[in-house]
């Protein structure tokens, strides 16, 4: 097998692994850039709103301000430390993007302009009209062409981790094009490869978000932390699940029930006085509850609320939110200058991910993670809108930086075990999947019966009887998932291959959501338990973090870091708006 | 076909309420895979037909329920990954915003993007186009860049009119669907394309660049803008109004301004 050395190894090449990508690259290191997509066709080009940090300050903003709020938001199981290094560097790493040619829209005077966000005290999200991520994704790509160091391996599907002696050293991935197995290796390796929205049915992922990271690292041993916590965001198109950025509430939009009424007013749901700006969770909870009280106006999908933007009138709508205007007249054929656009909560970002630090080192030397797929510490129990374009540029930047150090650290080591586990990992995919094993199950039908299980017990409001449903449709799902068939048996292009590979992930991560969901005896962040209604900070206040072992996942419970270098901590209190 | 719960994964929220089926339509699909196609075939599938699926979501309810190993590009169902461009019926678009409502009751025809190598079915080989954006140079060059200080109330300052006068060209996907509409890239393989051009151009045309004379001698080239007969096909299909058509014509303005510029004030700086 040819065996492909670079000093560090990213996987995935969205904005996290970019930015990562450039912070070895500036340290002189040689970067193996291994994406199952062109970087472009990465999902942070979906993200819309923007992205926050103090760039101003006659806002009346500061540092300590975007650090109570998005602890505040997280439910309080924030690292507050890694919180406050957040806020810290988040003006750097934005700016940054600003002198890499990110087109952020401004004010007259020509300095960057920012926009009200759920949950964020004053204006602070910088943005690029209604497509903040994919200018911010295409800038930052762009940007990446001028480093020579930096070598793209793009569509190339890695299927393992090389981990030997504890330590991670390389990947072994499939060239999609030739169907080619290839051994990537290095002294450390980044994962960059984003969520897992499409464990779910209804979601605002692409199709490419499928836990890939998450499984690579749970399968070596590596804990994922807080992937009960799936973030629903209030505002998804019924259907499709397409996004409906909260910059359309930001820019002063209201979301009205069946009988016309701003049903946020409701002192019950906890955000009277934020109302449409406040947090995900919360609204979400509130969409669903109107539903259920019979307020939800009835459509082809369901029950809906009315996003409605009209008051602010086609030039504003036109300058501030274009993107969202097209999709909505595309997808469902509503102008939102003339009609209120039909929304339901949809599950859109993973505040969980690979346990790391905020250097984005894993329990696995060597192996790092930053961006998404990573969890760090930053968002607890609910990430507040615009901070996840950040938190991709603040840690891609940092891990990459500690990445290249312990390059420098490191000795060489012979390779010769590294490309065994290579030759062995090509022949369980060969066997797995390409001989006539007498397998009946199709991976669609699988998929399918995935997203639907998680989407009947996994959603919004869960009871245990549900979740306990939910982890035995996914053992069932992982049984059946050893029959798999596939169609497909040539090399080249075989995207039901890598269809199935995304499947055993997501399978996988799956099972690490559900888990700690039915031990978390309680209500917090995204995580609404209508049998443990209350939060128990008691019991858990407290990360998540789930091994993977031969009986099933076995879940520990980690208390999250609540003290700071400067700024003021935080104290656990209750959380209302 | 079909198991009796799905009706294609794409669609997904509570599928029983739109599960009655009554019309299919037929969709003709490209398939070629190398080793046991020697030449591209088609092959045809009927499949369940509602008014607000698009293409994609057809063939991906082929690739989950019908055949596995039909092979296409796919990622955010948006239009704005750039991934799933293909010749719908004859016209290059973008698969995820093409409905089949605007087709039924007649048949689809996808193809794959024309102008690019096939590598399989319904992709094909964009390597040419990635090398030629790395050509244009498509960032911010500037002496400082490096040195520059960051954060609070270190931006480079642009006027929102400044912005204007690239943001159009900064809107391009990558999607493809200009180069297989240009019949000079077709003939041409040479040719930097719409693209590629446009985004060029879009970087000359930023306030905060330095770099235009870096570009231009590409960009102004045999192989740039004077290859393009302004046939104008590429805005035509451009699926996010980028215009590269304008980018193309208002590079060569340009590059004729410097040329008589040249010529009338030799010794002067550009």
């Amino acid at each position: 097998m040819e065996v492909v050395r670079h000093d560090v190894i990213i996987i995935g090449g969205g904005l996290a692994g970019l930015r990562a990508a450039i912070a070895v690259a500036e340290e002189g290191l040689s970067v193996g850039l291994v994406s199952k997509v062109y970087p472009m066709r990465s999902h942070t080009v979906s993200a819309e709103g923007g992205a926050a940090a103090v760039v101003r300050t006659d806002t009346g903003d500061s540092h300590q301000l975007h650090f109570l709020d998005t602890v505040k938001g997280s439910d309080f199981i924030a690292d507050q430390d890694v919180a406050e290094y957040f806020v810290g560097e988040a003006p750097n790493e934005l700016i940054r993007m600003e002198h890499w040619g990110c087109p952020w829209s401004r004010e007259p005077d020509g300095s960057v302009a920012v926009r009200a966000f759920g949950g964020m005290s004053v204006n602070r999200t910088m943005f690029a009209a209604d497509k903040s991520g994919f200018h911010m994704l295409h800038a930052i790509f762009q940007h990446t062409l001028r480093y020579e160091h930096i070598v793209r391996y793009d569509e190339n599907f890695v299927t393992k981790l090389l981990v030997e002696d504890g330590e991670c050293r390389g990947a072994v991935a499939i060239d999609l094009r030739s169907g080619v197995f290839r051994a990537f290796t290095a002294k450390a390796v980044i994962l960059a490869t984003g969520g897992c929205g499409r464990v779910w049915a209804f979601t605002t992922n692409a199709f490419i978000n499928t836990g890939d990271g998450l499984g690579l690292a749970y399968r070596e041993g590596s804990a994922l932390s807080d992937m009960e916590f799936p973030q629903y965001h209030p505002t998804g198109l019924p259907g499709t699940g397409i996004l409906i950025t909260e910059a359309a509430r930001g820019e002063g939009g209201y979301l009205l029930n069946s009988k016309g009424e701003r049903f946020l007013s409701d002192p019950t749901y906890g955000i009277s006085s934020r109302m449409e700006l406040g947090p995900r969770d919360m609204i979400s909870r509130a969409e669903i509850m109107e539903f259920e009280a019979g307020r939800g106006v009835k459509g082809r999908y369901g029950d809906t609320v009315q996003l409605d933007l009209r008051h602010l009138g086609e030039a504003k709508i036109n300058q501030k939110l274009p993107f969202v205007r097209e999709l909505a007249e595309n997808y469902i054929g509503i102008d939102p200058v003339h009609a209120p656009i039909p929304v339901r909560p949809v599950v859109h970002y993973m505040m969980g991910g690979v346990r790391c630090n905020v250097d984005g080192e894993t329990s696995i030397p060597g192996l790092y993670a930053a961006g998404e797929c990573a969890q760090e510490g930053l968002n607890g129990g609910n990430r507040l809108g615009s901070n996840s374009l950040t938190e991709c540029l603040v840690f891609g930047s940092r891990t990459g930086k500690v990445a290249a150090r312990r390059v420098a650290e490191s000795r060489d080591l012979p390779t010769t075990a590294l490309e065994k586990q290579a030759d062995d990992e090509e022949q369980r995919v060969q066997n797995q999947f390409y001989s006539n094993n007498g397998g009946t199950e199709r991976v669609g039908l699988m998929r399918a019966d995935l997203q639907f299980a998680m989407e009947r017990n996994v959603g919004v409001f869960r009871t245990r009887e549900g979740l306990l449903e939910a982890a035995e449709d996914i053992r069932k799902l992982q049984e059946r998932f050893k029959n798999v068939k596939l169609d497909d048996s040539s090399k080249v292009f075989n995207t039901e291959l890598t269809a199935a590979m995304e499947l055993q992930n997501m399978l996988d991560v799956a099972e690490t959501v559900v888990a700690p969901a039915i031990l978390r005896e309680e209500s917090r962040g995204s995580q609404a338990r209508r049998d443990f209604p209350e939060r128990d900070d008691e019991r858990f206040l407290a990360h998540s973090l789930v091994y993977r072992t031969p009986d099933g996942p076995r879940v520990e419970w980690q208390a999250p870091v609540l003290t700071t270098v400067e700024l003021d901590a935080i104290p656990v209190g209750k959380r209302t708006y | 076909m079909a198991a009796s719960n799905g009706v294609g994964a794409a669609h997904s929220v509570d599928l029983s309420a739109v599960s009655s089926v009554a019309d299919m339509i037929k969709m003709t699909v490209t398939r070629y895979r190398p080793g046991d196609d020697p030449v591209p075939v088609t092959e045809s599938f009927f499949i369940p037909y509602h008014d607000d699926w698009v293409v994609l979501d057809a063939l991906q309810y082929i690739k989950d329920y019908v055949d596995g190993s039909l092979s296409f590009r796919w990622s955010c169902h948006m239009g704005v990954c750039g991934s799933c461009g293909m010749i719908v019926n004859g016209t290059p678009k973008l698969t995820c915003a093409a409905f089949l409502r605007d087709y039924y009751p007649h048949e689809v025809v996808v193809q794959p993007l024309t102008n690019f190598p096939v590598v399989r079915d319904l992709v094909v080989d964009i390597e040419d186009f990635i090398h030629k954006l790395e050509e244009v140079k498509p960032y911010i060059i500037r002496d400082d860049l490096a040195a520059a200080p960051v954060g609070l109330g270190n931006e480079y300052r642009q006027l929102p009119e400044q912005v204007e006068d690239y943001k159009q060209f900064s809107m391009c996907i990558n999607c493809m669907l200009c180069y297989s509409a240009c019949p000079v890239y077709g003939m041409e393989p040479t040719f930097l394309g719409p693209a590629a051009i446009a985004l060029g151009h879009r970087y000359n045309m930023d306030s905060r660049d330095q770099g235009r004379n870096v570009r231009m001698p590409l960009l102004g080239s045999s192989e740039g803008v004077w290859e393009c007969t302004f046939v104008g096909e590429c805005s035509v299909v451009c699926p996010k109004n980028v215009d590269p058509a304008a980018a193309i014509q208002r590079t060569k303005l340009a590059t004729t301004n410097d040329m008589m510029k040249s010529i009338l004030m030799p010794w002067s700086k550009r």
